[in-house]
């Protein structure tokens, strides 16, 4: 079998552009990249169903030979619903964001805001047991640290 | 008549497979019917788990005693068209497992949603997405099927997304994003991978792949499984495919944290162990896993120890203990498999416990930073109980199944005897005491020392929130949430004798897994094996 190659084209470019805009930070345009993503994944099941063909209805006067490959269609609708559904999540989740914040940039975690601000100010972590401290306020004061 | 009633014999256990998935998903279906009604819906939710956690007992027992692999083609077509669900060993035992730690924390959220007034969360769509949450892990575990695993991957995905928002916080919310948008990108490369292996091979069903896949180009093989590790890899969280955890998985609520910490990422160990020794046995990509497993070892647990918050510091600790299970997987020795297959089991229960008890001192206390937790052993002395055990227990000391798990996977790693695996059983060694000195450190600032707070470090409402409660001695704790945390720690301390029969029972596993013929030769020529055979 040799695949359609304008299928893996378009293919190839959906899912590049796909995952350019995931890389973005704002929620609208990492949904549009999961968007273009999945389209492109669903045309390479297109190529992996083959030469298309008739209708796979047996009954109707079509042999086997000339059928297409109903295998790949019936995984790729499955797909299909499930990107559907998924989009329809993440553009709730964008709008609660922009709900919430006024804009729907994903932001950092609190804990790694913290430990960058301790690293630049070159402080110790939070985590960091200071024994010294205790042991020379308990062995009175004037120890020499 | 006889023979009519020995083929029922037989067969009937066969309708047990689909029972785990169905159930769960008819039970969903139900509760949200009855959104309303939360008596009816939390009736419904436990009685619907208990009946998965028995039938999965049946089956795991059935499977053992030498009935073999059991599998059903769903809707009557044969396993090369139609989807295959299959109950192996591996398969039973990590229904078992997950079946018993989904009903624990299900008893555990319930007294928590009565005691904590509901909080304006919705409620109400809590059980119908915690019970769909379980028929996709069950799902996942009984596929036969490179797509089913696929759907029961997106179906748990699926649940796990709502029940991380639950509530839409601010700080869920952008905890979510992060998480969705990883996992929705794992399930694109595994979508991908799927696509390409049907592609090379013209079947997706994984007991005909386990042939045709040694028939194709070596090459064009090594990629397929590449990107399908790629996909496993970020779902289990294996080293450089695992910041999305930490980040993640401490801002949702406590039995939400617990049962994902428990399960998902297992799953993915599961899919891996698959795709190692159903699909792809023997390939080059093993020395990969080795390397990849001391790394997801060392930076997980030195992620952990310079944590500052308990759930934080526990989500980093699961992520290195997935490295132990790789490290069995890719060993590939019966030995190495067994041993992976019995830590599974091992930190399912251990890893949940954990950040239940995590939940409760949350509770008492307000807070779970270490820098306004104090003197808990005073203060909540069952609670410190509750924590020690399965802390002792994850950091492998002695007596618990943690040591004798690890212990398994070191002979393991020796018995292999190459240089790599000797480093790794260095490197697992250094990850168990870096573990003890993580655990040690929460059991010292939080449950033995008097508070130091420190005012600059923590953000004013917490910090001050946190004092405030542990000062004057503590909210009850309700009995609900109690229960299940101790009967897990008690399942947790039962590995611990059961360990023998386990290990039987995961070598048993393991054996299947490098045979490769019970599962295939079930599949596909759909019989059932006679008893002793």
């Amino acid at each position: 079998m040799s695949p359609n190659l304008t299928l893996v084209v378009i293919s190839g470019v959906l899912v590049a552009s796909g995952v350019s805009l995931l890389l973005e930070r704002t929620l609208t345009r990492v949904l549009i990249g999961i968007v273009l993503l999945g389209n492109g994944i669903n045309v390479l099941y297109l190529v992996a169903s083959g030469r298309p063909g008739l209708a796979p209805i047996l009954g109707g006067g079509t042999t086997a030979e000339d059928m297409s490959d109903p295998l790949p269609q019936a995984m790729v609708l499955t797909a299909i619903v499930i990107t559907l559904g998924m989009v329809a999540f993440v553009l709730a989740l964008a709008y609660r964001s922009w709900q919430i914040d006024g804009h729907d940039e994903v932001q950092d975690d609190v804990e790694d805001r913290r430990i960058v601000r301790r690293a630049e100010l070159d402080e110790t972590s939070g985590s960091y047991d200071d024994d010294t401290a205790e042991t020379s306020e308990e062995e009175g004061e004037g120890v020499p640290r | 008549m006889t023979a009519w009633m020995s083929e029922w014999a037989s067969e009937w256990p066969r309708t047990l497979v689909p029972l785990p998935v169905v159930l769960p998903l008819f039970a969903a279906g139900l509760t949200l019917a009855l959104a309303r009604r939360p008596r009816a819906q939390r009736t419904i939710s436990v009685i619907a788990l208990s009946i998965v956690v028995l039938a999965s007992i049946t089956m795991l027992v059935l499977t053992d005693r030498g009935r073999g692999t059991y599998s059903i083609d769903v809707g009557g077509w044969p396993a090369r068209l139609g989807i295959p669900l299959v109950a192996d060993r591996l398969s039973t035992l990590m229904l078992v497992v997950s079946s018993v730690v989904t009903l624990a924390v299900l008893l555990y959220s319930l007294s928590q949603g009565v005691a904590d007034g509901e909080e304006g969360t919705p409620v109400s769509i809590f059980h119908p997405t915690y019970l769909v949450l379980s028929a996709g892990v069950s799902n996942a575990f009984l596929s036969g099927d490179l797509f089913n695993l696929y759907v029961g991957f997106e179906i748990l995905l699926a649940a796990s997304y709502i029940l991380l928002t639950l509530g839409g916080t601010k700080a869920r919310v952008r905890a979510g994003t992060t998480y969705v948008v990883v996992s929705l990108l794992s399930s694109m490369v595994f979508l991908t991978a799927i696509a390409l292996v049907y592609t090379a091979t013209g079947t997706v069903t994984m007991a005909e792949l386990s042939v045709r896949l040694q028939e194709i180009d070596p090459d064009v093989r090594l990629v397929l499984h590449l990107l399908l590790l790629v996909g496993f890899g970020i779902k289990a969280a294996v080293f450089p495919l695992s910041a999305w955890l930490p980040d993640s998985y401490p801002t949702a609520p406590a039995p939400v944290t617990a049962v994902f910490a428990g399960l998902l990422t297992k799953v993915g160990v599961y899919a891996i162990i698959r795709t190692e020794t159903l699909l792809f046995p023997g390939d080059e990509a093993h020395t990969l896993l080795l390397w990849v497993a001391l790394a997801t070892m060392l930076v997980g647990i030195l992620g952990a120890i310079a944590q500052n918050d308990v759930k934080r510091l526990l989500s980093f600790t699961l992520v290195s203990h997935i490295g132990y299970m790789v490290f069995g997987i890719a060993l590939g020795t019966a030995a190495g498999l067994s041993g992976a297959v019995f830590y599974v089991a091992h930190h399912i229960t251990v890893q949940t416990t954990l950040f239940l008890v995590a939940g409760l001192v949350e509770r008492h206390s307000g807070s779970t930073s270490l820098g306004s937790l104090g003197a808990l052993a005073k203060r909540a002395p069952l609670l410190a109980v509750l924590f020690f055990v399965p802390a002792m227990n994850l950091a492998g000391i002695p007596p618990f199944s943690g040591f004798l798990g690890k212990l398994g996977l070191l002979q393991a790693g020796v018995d292999v005897g190459t240089t790599s695996a000797y480093v790794l059983v260095a490197g697992g060694v250094i990850t168990s005491l870096l573990t003890l000195y993580a655990i040690a450190k929460v059991w010292n600032r939080a449950f033995w020392q008097e508070p130091l707070v420190e005012p600059g470090d923590d953000p004013p409402e917490a910090g001050n929130s946190g004092l405030a409660t542990a000062t004057e001695v503590g909210v009850r704790t309700p009995v609900g949430m109690l229960l299940p945390t101790a009967a897990l720690v008690v399942v947790g301390v039962g590995i611990t004798f059961v360990a023998g029969p386990l290990f039987g029972v995961s070598d048993r596993a393991a054996q299947d897994l490098l045979d490769r013929t019970p599962y295939t030769s079930t599949v596909l020529h759909d019989r059932v094996p006679e008893v002793g055979e």
